[in-house]
């Protein structure tokens, strides 16, 4: 644990040297692959760590936004807007996990996905409050330049992927990583050894919730500008699943490291084939299931930081 | 007969619209085997599943050395004495046959140097799951499996263990080292309630027998008078 922590402390370290570069694009990208890092952190918890193929990543980011928005629509000053986003995502994630993790595999998959669009369709037709589909517009920050305010919202972003990687290391070695590894395995026998599993479960879904919150507050800041369908996109869901897989479920760094490796492959590849871009998407979730169920992590045992968490 | 140490009384239990059990009555005196036998879909591993909390009952009682477990969550259950060891095994397929039997000590709270010495009883019980102990548990043999499962349920010190399918896809060596095992654990003063296919082998093992048809015990006494009951010779024994 320790040495994760520290490799992990050292990578961040490195990741804070980015807005020195002076490029504006890097920038920009660097705080979009921070941002998929929380995404895909959360998902770990639930989908990862607890075997429950949740949907609800987009519901959370879409709920965090709009929160976070609405709060600084009404004064709250920004650090305090993200803060209530993280709550409202926390609380939401209670109450939906004990309706929702009663249902198993496929199930709970096709419930979680519902809900974004449930969502998204709440916030469009509470047009006073939320601007409906005319989006919602958010005071821009009191910062000197365009480049300062750039850099902000990255380390924003790099606060918030240690804050979340900080709550996956803990959790990995934890009582309640272990009870969610159980689960994973084998629920009905977890249940049987007198883990508490709906208290895991939705604890888990809890984590997977807050930290996904936060990020879409900060995001909705970043832009200035959310509205329904860009902060409620199935595609938040999708990509944190593939993300997760493509670095390696339930690992400490597999999150980490499939953030990264999509982005690039986001950025290199497939803009150069916009018209089938989902379909590769699509492509690329069942050859990872199919050929590679453990993440390109576990193709490299040999690394020390692909090594089993246990 | 000794004093009663499990006593299930009219229970009604099942899932969602199907009613599985119909007012069971069955009683386990404390420091014997009990056996449960009956043909499939009598209701056996859900009475099981009743006794250890994993379903709730829908009407009459359990009640464990005087507690009343009625509708009492598996934690509650486990921590009163009752261990049960599901059909099927149901290990952590991926996870070590270590952490698996330090899963069974999960809900106790004597510390780790009691839970330690257990782990090293059950490494003495069954040597092979020592040698076995960093291996995933998925990749043994079903009798090893089994093993793990049982020794799994004994890590949380339990004073009544519950077996379902004891001898489920075995082998017949397998079974009759495992019958050796429970008993020796029974004479410690362990008492077992066993589901068992193999009615034979359970009046074998068992002292007393409840046989189970249609979600009602149609049929209870020693093992002996079971034995020589020309009804269930009939139906399980077959002529001998």
């Amino acid at each position: 644990m320790k040495r994760d922590a520290l490799i992990a402390v050292v990578l961040f370290a490195l990741v804070a040297l980015v807005p020195f570069s002076g490029e504006a694009y890097w920038l920009r990208l660097g705080t979009t692959m921070l941002m998929y890092g929380v995404i895909a952190m959360s998902w770990n918890f639930i989908g990862g760590m607890a075997g429950y193929p949740s949907f609800a990543v987009a519901a959370f980011f879409g709920l965090g936004a709009y929160t976070g928005a609405v709060a600084q629509k009404f004064g709250l000053p920004m650090g305090l807007a993200w803060t209530c986003a993280g709550l409202a995502a926390l609380a939401f994630a209670a109450l939906l996990g004990v309706a929702l993790l009663r249902l198993r595999g496929h199930y709970f998959a096709i419930a979680s996905l519902v809900v974004a669009e449930v969502l998204r369709e709440l916030v469009n037709s509470a047009t006073e409050l939320t601007g409906g589909g005319m989006g919602l517009n958010l005071p821009i920050p009191t910062m000197t330049s365009i480049d300062a305010q750039a850099a902000f919202f990255f380390y924003a972003m790099l606060g918030l992927v240690a804050i979340t990687f900080a709550a996956m290391l803990l959790t990995t070695y934890s009582k309640l990583g272990f009870g969610l590894r159980c689960i994973q395995q084998n629920e009905s026998a977890a249940d049987m050894l007198g883990v508490d599993t709906t208290f895991y479960k939705v604890s888990a879904f809890m984590l997977s919730g807050v930290f996904v919150g936060m990020a879409g507050a900060v995001y909705a800041s970043w832009v200035h500008y959310i509205e329904p369908p860009d902060v409620f996109d199935v595609l938040f869901s999708v990509k944190a699943i593939v993300m997760v897989l493509l670095g390696g479920a339930g690992s400490v760094f597999g999150p980490l490291f499939g953030a990264a490796l999509f982005l690039s492959l986001e950025e290199l590849v497939w803009r150069k084939f916009l018209e089938v871009h989902t379909g590769v998407l699509g492509l690329l979730i069942v050859l990872l299931v199919m050929f590679l169920p453990k993440g390109l992590l576990s193709l490299s045992n040999r690394l020390p930081w692909a090594r089993k968490t246990r | 007969m000794a004093e009663t140490l499990l006593k299930v009384a009219g229970l009604h239990a099942g899932y969602g619209d199907v009613q599985v059990l119909w007012g069971v009555n069955l009683e386990v005196p404390r420091g014997e085997i009990v056996c449960l036998v009956g043909s499939n879909g009598a209701g056996k591993t859900t009475l099981m599943r009743a006794i250890s909390g994993l379903i709730p009952a829908r009407g009459g009682t359990v009640g464990f050395a005087g507690e009343n477990l009625t509708n009492a969550s598996p934690e509650r259950a486990l921590a009163a004495g009752i261990a049960h060891v599901p059909e099927g095994r149901r290990l952590f397929a991926a996870m070590s046959v270590r952490d698996n039997l330090l899963m069974g000590a999960y809900l106790r709270r004597d510390g780790a140097q009691a839970v330690a010495e257990d782990l090293e009883r059950m490494f003495a019980m069954f040597p092979i799951l020592r040698q076995r102990q960093g291996q995933d548990a998925g990749t043994m043999s079903g009798g090893e499996q089994q093993m793990c499962a049982i020794a799994r349920g004994l890590m949380g010190r339990p004073r009544l263990l519950l077996i379902d399918e004891l001898s489920l896809g075995l082998a017949p060596a397998i079974v009759d080292q495992l019958c050796d095992t429970l008993r020796a654990l029974n004479r410690e003063g362990l008492s077992i309630l066993v589901v068992e296919q193999d009615v034979a082998t359970a009046l074998d093992l068992a002292s007393h027998a409840f046989v189970m048809d249609t979600g009602r015990v149609t049929r209870s006494g020693s093992s002996a008078e079971l034995r020589d009951d020309p009804a269930i010779r009939e139906a399980y024994l077959g002529s001998i």
